[in-house]
């Protein structure tokens, strides 16, 4: 019940574009038409589900004060959590280097179409917030850790679809001309941000 | 107008290449900071620092990083120079490091230090880049404080936690307006000001 508060509140409330404003950048730039703004919420959700729960190790077996104590008593007072961003930003790397590797050799259309922003997911900022969010808020085991990666990549998925979608009708409408391109396409993420607050509160 | 040719990386990217609203890079921690003026400086003066260091390092080193591993080598400069950031803020100012959190951290996947580093440091020369690095860090700054003045005045009624609508405006009846502290209201504050600018800038319209 914990899990599945979590997992709806990941998706809706605590919206990684809508209230945190991570993965914009590939947000704005891949939302042009909805098949690849799909696949690239695909994508980003599977590396969400994986690093989640490997950085969730990594940061309580390696990182936190005194987690280095299974190695053997004189390691207790070892305090490791200064290397975070680096461990937690090179996991995140190679996860994606191996993601573009099994695409590449069994669904070599999408790699394609993904082209040069597959490579990109490792610096999209959702996947290094969702963990240093994950870090913050001290999750208990591995399994919240990965509920909380799945809503986040869903929810992610969700906003570049909806606003892919919207962007394709935009192409028949009359915009002032200073605002065509990306002035509009923030305005209506801003538009589309008021109306996912509407969620605000909701709790299982 | 008539620059020397030199400055140019320092002065381009303050309007004309802005990297926030022309080049579109950096948008996440643009937008996050914004709603009070004081992180929104400190985010400013990290990002620079950052972003002129590593463009430094990088194109001293661009002669020697074999090109299919330059997005590790890369990335591990920039988190190394965004470590110390972050435990300088911590040790400096422990209040202001809370109010950011993730976002120093996130530095690290800012688009515009990658952008810049893959743009321009990895063929130019150390002294041209450390100018391009200090420009656009300026450049994002400029749009961060902008963001970040009219969001804490119509939002707070203050500027660096001051207040600046006097009282008399408040019992007649003035109310700060709520909206302007939440995310999305930053997104059409930035889509207003690309308005002006590309109003002014008629070569910039698509």
């Amino acid at each position: 019940m914990e899990n599945l508060n979590l997992f709806i509140r990941s998706i809706f409330v605590d919206n990684m574009i809508f209230a945190y404003f991570l993965g914009m950048c590939s947000f704005l730039a891949v939302s042009k038409n909805v098949k690849t703004a799909f696949g690239l919420g695909v994508a980003v959700s599977f590396v969400l589900i994986i690093a989640l729960p490997v950085t969730w190790c990594i940061n309580q077996y390696i990182l936190v004060p005194g987690a280095l104590s299974w190695l053997g008593e004189e390691y207790a007072e070892t305090d490791l959590s200064f290397l975070g961003l680096i461990m937690f930003i090179s996991v995140i790397a190679a996860l994606v280097q191996i993601l573009e590797m099994a695409i590449e050799k069994y669904s070599p259309s999408l790699y394609s179409s993904l082209g040069i922003f597959l490579p990109l997911i490792a610096v999209n900022c959702a996947i290094l917030g969702a963990v240093l969010f994950m870090q913050q808020r001290e999750f208990t085991n591995a399994w919240t850790a990965t509920v909380y990666g799945a809503g986040s990549g869903i929810g992610w998925l969700l906003a570049i679809t909806c606003l892919a979608a919207i962007r394709e009708r935009l192409a028949y409408s009359q915009i002032p001309a200073p605002l065509r391109g990306i002035g509009i396409t923030f305005i209506i993420t801003g538009l589309m941000g008021i109306a996912f607050m509407s969620f605000l509160g909701i709790k299982l | 107008m008539n620059v020397n040719k030199s400055l140019l990386p320092l002065i381009n990217p303050l309007s004309k290449d802005n990297p926030v609203i022309v080049q579109v890079l950096g948008i996440c921690s643009a937008l996050a900071v914004t709603a009070k003026l004081e992180p929104a400086l400190v985010m400013t003066i990290s990002v620079t620092a950052v972003l002129a260091l590593a463009n430094v390092i990088i194109s001293l080193l661009r002669n020697t990083i074999p090109t299919s591993i330059r997005i590790i080598v890369q990335l591990v400069v920039v988190a190394a120079l965004v470590v110390i950031v972050d435990q300088v803020l911590k040790a400096w100012n422990y209040e202001v490091s809370k109010a950011l959190s993730v976002f120093i951290g996130l530095i690290i996947t800012n688009c515009i230090i990658m952008g810049r580093l893959e743009a321009f440091a990895m063929s130019n020369r150390p002294w041209a880049s450390f100018l391009d690095g200090i420009g656009n860090g300026l450049g994002y700054g400029i749009i961060l404080v902008i963001v970040a003045f009219f969001r804490e005045l119509l939002g707070s009624g203050t500027l660096f936690g001051c207040q600046v609508i006097p009282q008399w405006c408040y019992e007649h009846g003035y109310q700060n307006n709520g909206m302007m502290i939440l995310p999305p209201m930053a997104l059409i504050t930035v889509a207003c000001i690309i308005w002006v600018h590309r109003s002014r800038n008629k070569d910039l319209q698509e």
